[in-house]
């Protein structure tokens, strides 16, 4: 209603100076992006686990710390974008448990302990039966950890764009995506060529899935709703972020999913590598672009 | 007790008197504002009006930014406002990314959120807020929604175009406009062109972190 109206009011703000920064940058992409690597990696390795648990052997240890120091890179960023970071104690001191916030900070701190608890089993006891039961239960904690962030979404009633589950599916799916794309390249050769097939598939698809979704919104998206039409301008025709938006899809998505389907039939580890490559950078890209657009539009 | 706000839009002229008012009283440093009038220009010359519409914290029943805050910072209080507690707020701009209207802004002096809290600090002490009190049209009617005989109550039962800004958010929020139209309330209903602006490049305070 209000789009037909403009011509005819020919309503223009000449004073208003709203808050147009964009308040969550880079460092909170970081933190996407970092934190699906590190769930992603476990999910991973449970599956790992279930399938070929002799394959496990070399990943164990050095699958973990990549998750671990991938988790640190997500806190990191997470405490750097505070506006008082030496305050951040009082997340755990008051926490206000109807905050996404507060859930999703106390979920990683237990995450990363228990991760840091399988590094020492592993590193100094060499225990494969503990690490195994604690994969379990860290596996189990993963999946709220990776949702947390959509529910932070949700819950930025001001952000029209960011709806839920749509955000907690593509939580997910960038976990499972960074995940299998994480272990290929760690895995080399240490994996089977069926395993490298598995983990390809589950690449392939969590692309294919997310590319769904995201060229859903792209497409109707803006048929329902007025705000998340003005914000998918930023991303439709010379919008301001339309170029870094296909950039991601097709690096992220469209070229991952083509390279898995070209290593299945040619068999070549080097062609998956770089499917895995592509889908961790193009991540990045990806959540950048949905993490900025909606802080572009005018609120006032 | 369940404070509010009623601005009638037909009374208001555009002053900026409240906006000042608000600055000096709660020291809103330079480069963000608890309370801002809006001026949108609607027509074609030489068919052209201007209208005014100030726009501060809603303190809405259902705030956004009270769920989201970690730390609650964000809190209600007694008397309905929804106040701040600078010494606890941790800066995580969860409320400026929940708040659908814009009125959290982070205090570049404190590094903390910040809104309009009502001038909970004034009504404590039993006085008005001090945009209240500064509008020379007393185009601002604050006062206690639950009770029916004040002021805004009254105006609210004698109005009919009685509007909430953005409705469709669920927050039912506690400030209210008579006289507004689809331009006075919704961003999406007016433009907003490159050089039209009364103010330009205006100098932002550096805040902290990456921002
Ligand atoms: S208007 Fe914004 S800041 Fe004020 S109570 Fe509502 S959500 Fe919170
Ligand atoms: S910036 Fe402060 S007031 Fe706002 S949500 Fe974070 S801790 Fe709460």
């Amino acid at each position: 209603m209000v789009h037909e109206t403009l011509a005819a009011t020919n309503a223009v703000v000449t004073l208003d100076v709203a808050i147009p920064d964009v308040f969550w940058g880079w460092y909170v992409t970081m933190n996407m992006w970092a934190k699906s690597i590190g769930t992603g990696l476990v999910f991973m390795l449970f599956l790992l686990l279930r399938r070929n648990p002799e394959e496990m052997k070399g990943l164990r240890l050095s699958a973990m710390i990549v998750s671990f120091i991938m988790m640190n890179i997500f806190l990191l960023f997470t405490l750097a974008d505070l506006h008082q970071p030496f305050r951040m104690w009082h997340i755990f001191f008051y926490p206000h448990w109807t905050s996404a916030i507060t859930v999703g900070a106390w979920m990683a701190s237990i995450f990363v302990a228990l991760e840091s608890l399988m590094i020492v089993v592993m590193l100094f006891k060499k225990d494969t039966v503990t690490y195994d039961k604690l994969l379990f239960w860290t596996t189990i904690l993963a999946i709220p950890v990776t949702l947390y962030t959509a529910g932070i979404m949700a819950e930025a009633t001001a952000r029209e764009l960011w709806q839920m589950p749509t955000e907690a599916a593509q939580m997910i799916l960038a976990a499972t995506l960074s995940g299998s794309a994480a272990i290929i390249l760690l895995g080399g050769s240490k994996l089977s060529d069926d395993t490298k097939d598995f983990f390809g598939t589950i690449l392939g698809l969590s692309a294919l899935m997310a590319f769904i979704i995201y060229m859903s919104e792209y497409i109707f998206g803006a048929m329902k709703a007025e705000e998340v039409a003005a914000i998918l301008h930023y991303v439709k025709g010379d919008g301001e972020y339309a170029t870094m938006f296909w950039i991601g899809q097709w690096v992220a998505y469209i070229l991952p999913m083509l390279l898995v389907a070209l290593a299945r039939v040619s068999k070549s580890s080097a062609i998956l590598n770089l499917a895995a490559i592509l889908a961790i950078v193009g991540l990045w890209v990806v959540k950048h672009v949905w993490l900025i657009i909606p802080q572009l539009l005018p609120l006032s | 007790m369940q404070l509010g706000f009623l601005v009638d839009l037909h009374l208001c002229m555009g002053c900026k008197g409240c906006e000042i008012a608000c600055k000096v009283e709660n020291e809103v440093p330079l480069s963000t504002w608890r309370l801002r009038v809006k001026y949108v220009d609607v027509g074609t010359y030489p068919e052209t009006k201007r209208t005014f519409t100030p726009l501060r914290c809603n303190h809405c029943e259902n705030a956004p930014c009270e769920r989201i805050c970690p730390v609650s910072a964000l809190h209600y209080i007694e008397n309905g406002i929804v106040n701040i507690d600078k010494e606890r707020c941790i800066g995580c701009a969860g409320c400026v990314m929940a708040c659908p209207y814009g009125a959290i802004y982070i205090d570049p002096e404190t590094q903390t959120a910040d809104k309009c809290t009502y001038c909970a600090h004034r009504i404590a002490s039993s006085m008005m807020p001090a945009c209240v009190v500064a509008c020379p049209v007393e185009a601002n009617i604050f006062g206690d929604l639950d009770d029916p005989t004040s002021n805004i109550s009254r105006y609210i039962q004698d109005n009919r175009d009685v509007q909430v800004r953005k409705p469709e958010k669920g927050t039912n929020p506690h400030h209210y406009y008579v006289g507004a139209s689809q331009v006075n309330l919704n961003p999406l209903a007016s433009e907003r062109e490159e050089g039209y602006n009364l103010f330009n490049n205006i100098t932002k305070l550096p805040l902290g972190g990456h921002h």
